[in-house]
């Protein structure tokens, strides 16, 4: 069906929200790629197995909808059964049937499969009020979760595509650059450039072609939120493209996806192809005259390719190295022509701007840094995740508050945002709004939205050891400062890891990251030493106690630790299974020996042991 | 090559239009359809394309996601996302490392496994995820990894 009139868009939104109407009881089974990985797909099937063979009156076998990430993947896999926002989590294959029976058909809870707060001890039905969803607002997130990304008419039916008939219909150019601006804004990629003032100066460019391009080279590890979009989501990445291509006259775009997200480049590619058929992409969208077409361009798995200039040589078919930044890609990019390069997520945004103005945006957030982030939330932190919350919120709220603490009992030490150019921020700083400039000046920076929580069993110098190894594996070795200078950087990380180092040493690396900091060639060398330096900054005694004591007060670093069973053994048997170098002697109910030599300190004993047996030292 | 192999790359040629750009999609097609870039497809795809045999080589060893020899019948790939490498992906890979007898990057003499590093697969609230031939598994403990991987 061709959609070529703003009434036509209208009349077809009302038929999609009326068959959605008339599905009375939906169950929604989360296909993110936490709950995927607990089976979901299983649990999908056979839903749809039991709905069509029972033939129920209140539910269709349409109406068992595959949805992106939920967002609470901690308690994957997650069902929800709507319209009452009944949560049901660790969902297995096994309870689908109960589900069936005592919910859909006798309209009662499985109270097993509830969610329990565990600190509160309090059982939530409904997901809406449960602390971790309770606390957000989802904007570019609002409808992951919520729809099948398959089905182009759930999208419209919540107002999909209505914010480009406005702006087509409505607007000029001009001023939908103008609503950018003023709504303040700025790149979710991680740089915060103010997306409106990128746009202008695309415009302003003299050329006969522009090219608006989408970075979906989520590289940061430990960042999932851009996945989870494409994934679940993607036409609002797509209608957020088509409102930018207008606003700077492009006719041609791409879609940059990294290679390790399989499943993002299908579900984009469906939207694409779904989008052609209805006319809302391509030659004279919507009737309108405008036209813009968007290609998909698979990335190869390299992470300096989330880099603007290296992106587009990439997209070229090239090598992946980036270019000097006095050229920039806004005005020669892509083929050397003017080029708009946004995340993900700031796409995802742009529509509800349209929709709802500038001022309406400006009102969430902060005053620089307007509207919500979306973060991903793992690690060392109870309720992992995917959430967006408004800027200015406390790194607090969203550690504890939303994500539920520490468990196992432990303590925060850090929480690492930023990805490889970021920094670790400790317990101090708990209380900072998170915002693009407070995160900057704490040393560390807001990053793509990946945030690792670390309790105290996670050594800082084996954190900055990480990354910098990361770093030079994913230099593209076109620059000296980066590709010699954080080799050097991590080969004196790894000699304090094994506590082959002098302060001497350290105080070389603290000279040696300016060094890479000024003289490298783009963002990837440039912000490279951070995780080092935001570490030593805020961890030094740690460092020293590798250096001085030869000691890991954390017990990560291998070479400085040793594991031993003390006399609160009871003797049963659990570590001697678990080790798999056979290093652990013992007869049951006696005190178990770990042999020091055969042991390669892998930490399966102390993982094990529920009497606080095995000491680290 | 075998005459098979060459109406496979064939086809693969024809879905791209005949220039430079379509060079990394040309790759990725072949790596998906040989599991490795055969060395005769690469100097095929230099003549088909009009680019030089040394720049299809650059491509092809700049980015990860390109193999230069034959992969195992079951590749094991252990994610090292930060999350993952705090959750203890080190310990995983070293189980894997001993008991299959390679290290990341090579493949077993029997052409059974071949044992990978990603940077980060995006399933970070499941850390430490390791996958097997696509299935991902999430919270895996460092002493069931090789379980998993022979059961597959």
């Amino acid at each position: 069906m061709r959609i070529d009139s703003i009434a036509k868009l209208s009349q077809w939104r009302q038929e999609c929200q009326a068959k959605l109407a008339a599905q009375k009881r939906k169950v929604l089974v989360c296909l993110g790629p936490g709950c995927l990985a607990g089976g979901s797909d299983e649990i999908l099937e056979e839903f749809k197995r039991i709905v069509a063979e029972k033939k129920l009156a209140d539910i269709s076998v349409e109406a068992v909808k595959k949805t992106g990430c939920h967002g609470f993947c901690a308690r994957g896999p997650l069902v929800v059964i709507e319209p009452e926002g009944i949560f049901y989590s660790k969902v297995k294959k096994a309870n689908v049937a109960e589900i069936v029976e005592t919910t859909l058909e006798k309209g009662k809870l499985v109270e097993k499969l509830l969610y329990t707060d565990p600190r509160t001890d309090k059982t939530y039905t409904d997901y809406k009020e449960i602390p971790f969803y309770a606390r957000q607002e989802r904007i570019s997130l609002r409808n992951v979760g919520q729809i099948d990304p398959d089905e182009i008419g759930e999208y419209v039916a919540r107002g999909g595509y209505a914010a480009l008939a406005k702006v087509l219909t409505e607007m000029k150019p001009q001023d939908v650059i103008d609503a950018v601006s003023q709504s303040g804004l700025r790149g979710r990629g991680g740089g915060g450039f103010p997306t409106g003032r990128k746009w202008a100066t695309c415009a302003r460019e003299e050329s006969d072609i522009r090219y608006v391009l989408c970075n979906g080279d989520e590289g940061d590890p430990g960042a999932f939120m851009d996945r989870c979009i494409m994934e679940g989501d993607p036409h609002s990445v797509l209608e957020g493209m088509i409102i930018c291509a207008y606003a700077v006259g492009s006719r041609e775009g791409y879609v940059y996806v990294r290679e390790e997200y399989p499943l993002a480049v299908i579900n984009m590619q469906k939207a694409i192809d779904a989008a052609h058929e209805c006319g809302l992409l391509g030659a004279n969208i919507l009737a309108s005259g405008f036209s813009y077409d968007i290609k998909i361009s698979r990335g190869g798995g390299a992470f300096v390719c989330g880099e603007s200039s290296a992106l587009m040589r990439s997209v070229a078919g090239e090598v992946g190295e980036p270019r000097a930044k006095y050229i920039r890609s806004v005005v020669k990019g892509l083929h050397d022509k003017p080029t708009v390069l946004n995340n993900v997520e700031t796409y995802a945004t742009v529509p509800v701007i349209m929709e709802k103005g500038a001022d309406w945006f400006r009102s969430i957030g902060t005053e620089k840094s307007t509207g919500t982030k979306a973060f991903s939330l793992a690690g060392k932190v109870r309720n992992t995740g995917l959430i967006e919350v408004p800027m200015g919120i406390s790194l607090r709220e969203i550690i504890f508050d939303i994500g539920g603490g520490i468990p196992d009992g432990r303590e925060f030490k850090a929480v690492q945002t930023g990805g490889p150019s970021g920094g670790c921020l400790p317990a101090d700083k708990l209380d900072l709004p998170v915002d693009f400039d407070t995160l900057t000046r704490a040393g560390s920076m807001m990053g793509s939205g990946g945030m690792i929580i670390m309790d105290d069993r996670t050594c800082a110098v084996d954190v900055a050891r990480y990354f910098l190894n990361f770093l030079v594996e994913e230099s593209c070795g076109k620059c000296v400062p980066c590709r010699e200078g954080l080799y050097q950087l991590h080969k004196l990380c790894v000699k304090i890891c094994e506590g082959k180092a002098t302060e001497n040493d350290l105080a070389l690396m603290e000279r040696l990251s300016k060094v890479i900091q000024t003289a490298s060639l783009c963002g990837l060398g440039q912000s490279g030493p951070n995780p080092f330096v935001s570490t030593v900054q805020y961890f030094r005694d740690e460092y020293l106690a590798h250096i001085r004591d030869k000691k890991c007060p954390a017990g990560v670093c291998r070479e400085l630790i040793t594991y031993t069973i003390n006399d609160k053994c009871t003797g049963c048997l659990a570590c001697i299974k678990v080790c798999p170098v056979d290093a652990i002697t013992g007869e049951k109910k006696k005190l178990h020996v770990i042999d020091q030599e055969a042991c390669t300190r892998c930490g399966s004993c102390y993982a094990v042991c529920n009497f606080d047996a095995v000491d680290i030292v | 090559m075998t005459r098979q192999d060459l109406t496979k790359l064939t086809a693969i040629f024809d879905h791209y239009p005949t220039d430079a750009g379509s060079l990394i999609g040309v790759l990725q097609d072949i790596q998906r359809e040989f599991h490795y870039l055969p060395r005769e497809a690469m100097t095929k795809t230099a003549e088909t394309l009009g680019v030089p045999l040394s720049k299809v080589y650059s491509v092809a060893t700049f980015y990860n996601a390109f193999s230069l020899t034959p992969r195992g019948d079951t590749i094991v790939r252990v994610c090292k996302g930060t999350a993952c490498h705090i959750k203890g992906a080190d310990l995983l890979l070293d189980q894997l490392e001993s008991g299959l007898g390679i290290k990341p990057g090579e493949t077993t003499e029997d052409m059974k496994y071949t044992l990978e590093v990603v940077n980060c697969v995006g399933a970070c609230a499941m850390a430490p995820v390791m996958i097997v031939n696509n299935k991902y598994h999430g919270n895996v403990a460092c002493n069931r990894a090789l379980k998993l991987v022979k059961k597959d």
